[in-house]
């Protein structure tokens, strides 16, 4: 059995290791130590960073459930600030870097290309999510109505994973795994929710 | 713009390089045992650079073999690099066969005999938007047609890349359908800038870049340019092709560079030149309109893209 107290101890432990990729990327970036495409590359794996970690916060959830391990929903808030910390570099890369703030360029390409406008719509979903994450938030809403807003975590995930499957050109092998993993905890929820009434009585 | 007829050079200067880079080449290896090949190459730069259009700048060898698509080998830009190790590029022979005279198998030291090696800095364009500036070695292919002896019915050409799954770890899933076939059209393929390439930089072609022999056809994106060639037949309908039959709607048969055609999931417009901070503009043809534009006069090129 993991007690909160557990899992709160190995937050800083955990800051640190989600943090580190970033400042790792943005050192070689700066030194010239990110291969021949840096901006290609920076942009790939921050993206990737943030996709990792928005499986996890789903994973999070549903581990929960698992009674020794119920405490670590504790991780969850951390996670996915996270998960939006890399989504924000991952973005701002492509608006600053890739394109150099040429606006109307960016524009049509979020209107015109699928694969940006579902990262994009991904990353818009994240917003809300990530500004309703304190507990005087979740205390001003309600949290019925926080719940709610925070169901949008099921359509960016989705849309994070299309993002990344249409933008592969051939070997569909990883965006495949993510899909897979992101059906199978949405099946599991459903699972539970169907079977929760039943319970109740 | 306007691409320097110089950027072609000469045979007769090309020997007297060559003799040139083999001396600086043997003496930097001696001072240099422990670091990387890639060093060999920066004391010889003014010999290629020269030759190139005055907004374009060489990359590096490094540049050139350590990123690349060559999903034979894995399709991360890396693999190819890191996977190519047990490739034997020789011995070698090109299958020639369809409608030629007589279909024969050559030998590669024999083709390599009877041709004219020749330097060719071209731009390299990637339909995923990014650039290079190569220096290859390598002979027209119109050379070769005329070995083949094709029948007059010829009108096209499909070129077929090696399978050896034991050598090339990629081969072994079926990302694409293998082996890569590649085509071109007769007069495509008989266009002076048309060149098979044997080398880069003076050395023998890199695993990695597609050894031994190689297609490049500057003024298309980077995947008609293919590599590891075991065979070459000539068609009298245009030849199916790779990418197109992975996804028709994205890759043509011509995939002529066109900053006007946007691939659906990407704009063509821009490209980034690998080293350079900012994307520039893409040029129509890739900055060879001048010497191709007329083969395509009659062809709605947003169409036939």
């Amino acid at each position: 059995m993991f007690s909160t107290r557990n899992f709160n101890r190995s937050k800083p432990v955990l800051f640190i290791l989600i943090l580190f990729p970033s400042l790792l990327w943005a050192y070689q970036f700066v030194t010239g130590n990110l291969g021949v495409n840096p901006i290609e590359k920076l942009m790939d794996e921050l993206g990737l960073m943030a996709l990792r970690l928005i499986i996890i916060t789903l994973m999070i959830t549903t581990l929960s459930n698992i009674k020794p391990l119920k405490s670590i929903v504790v991780l969850r808030r951390m996670i996915g600030l996270f998960a939006f910390y890399y989504v924000c570099l991952h973005f701002s890369t492509y608006i600053v870097l890739d394109h150099f703030l040429d606006m109307q360029f960016i524009i049509q390409d979020i209107i015109k290309r699928p694969f940006i406008t579902f990262g994009f719509i991904s990353f818009l979903f994240l917003i809300p999510l990530a500004s309703t994450s304190t507990n005087n938030m979740i205390k001003r809403l309600g949290f019925k109505l926080w719940k709610k807003i925070h169901y949008l975590i099921y359509p960016v995930a989705i849309l994070a994973c299309m993002h990344f499957y249409v933008l592969v050109r051939a070997d569909k092998t990883e965006p495949v795994i993510y899909m897979g993993i992101i059906i199978l905890l949405l099946l599991h929820r459903i699972f539970k929710r169907l079977t929760r009434p039943q319970l109740a009585q | 713009m306007k691409i320097l007829g110089s950027e072609i050079t000469p045979y007769k200067t090309y020997l007297n390089r060559r003799k040139f880079i083999k001396g600086s080449l043997a003496s930097t290896m001696l001072a240099t045992v422990t670091s990387s090949a890639f060093a060999n190459h920066d004391s010889d730069l003014s010999i290629y650079t020269k030759n190139i259009n005055e907004n374009d700048k060489l990359n590096s060898y490094e540049e050139i073999t350590t990123y690349n698509n060559f999903y034979e080998f894995g399709t991360h830009k890396k693999h190819p690099h890191l996977n190519s190790g047990n490739f034997k590029p020789r011995p070698w022979t090109i299958k020639i066969d369809g409608l030629v005279k007589k279909p024969q198998t050559f030998d590669l030291e024999k083709i390599l005999s009877n041709v004219t090696i020749e330097d060719r800095v071209y731009r390299l364009r990637c339909v995923e938007a990014w650039s290079m500036v190569i220096p290859w070695q390598g002979f027209q292919l119109s050379e070769l047609i005329k070995m083949a002896e094709p029948l007059s019915s010829a009108k096209y050409v499909q070129f077929v890349t090696v399978f050896r799954p034991e050598e090339m770890p990629g081969q072994q899933k079926r990302t694409i359908i293998w082996p890569y076939r590649e085509g071109l059209r007769m007069d495509e393929a008989m266009n002076p800038l048309t060149i098979l390439a044997t080398g880069l930089y003076g050395h023998e072609m890199p695993n990695q870049n597609g050894a031994p022999i190689r297609l490049v056809v500057p003024w298309k994106y980077g995947f008609k340019s293919i590599k590891s060639i075991v065979e070459i037949r000539f068609l009298d309908t245009q030849p199916e092709t790779s990418w197109e039959t992975l996804a028709p709607w994205e890759y043509g048969f011509y995939a002529n560079v066109n900053p006007n055609v946007n691939h659906p999931r990407w704009s063509q417009g821009t490209e980034r030149r690998i080293g350079e901070f900012k994307r520039r503009e893409t040029l129509m043809f890739n900055g060879y309109e001048e010497e191709v534009a007329h083969l395509y006069k009659d062809l709605d090129l947003t169409k036939f893209y």
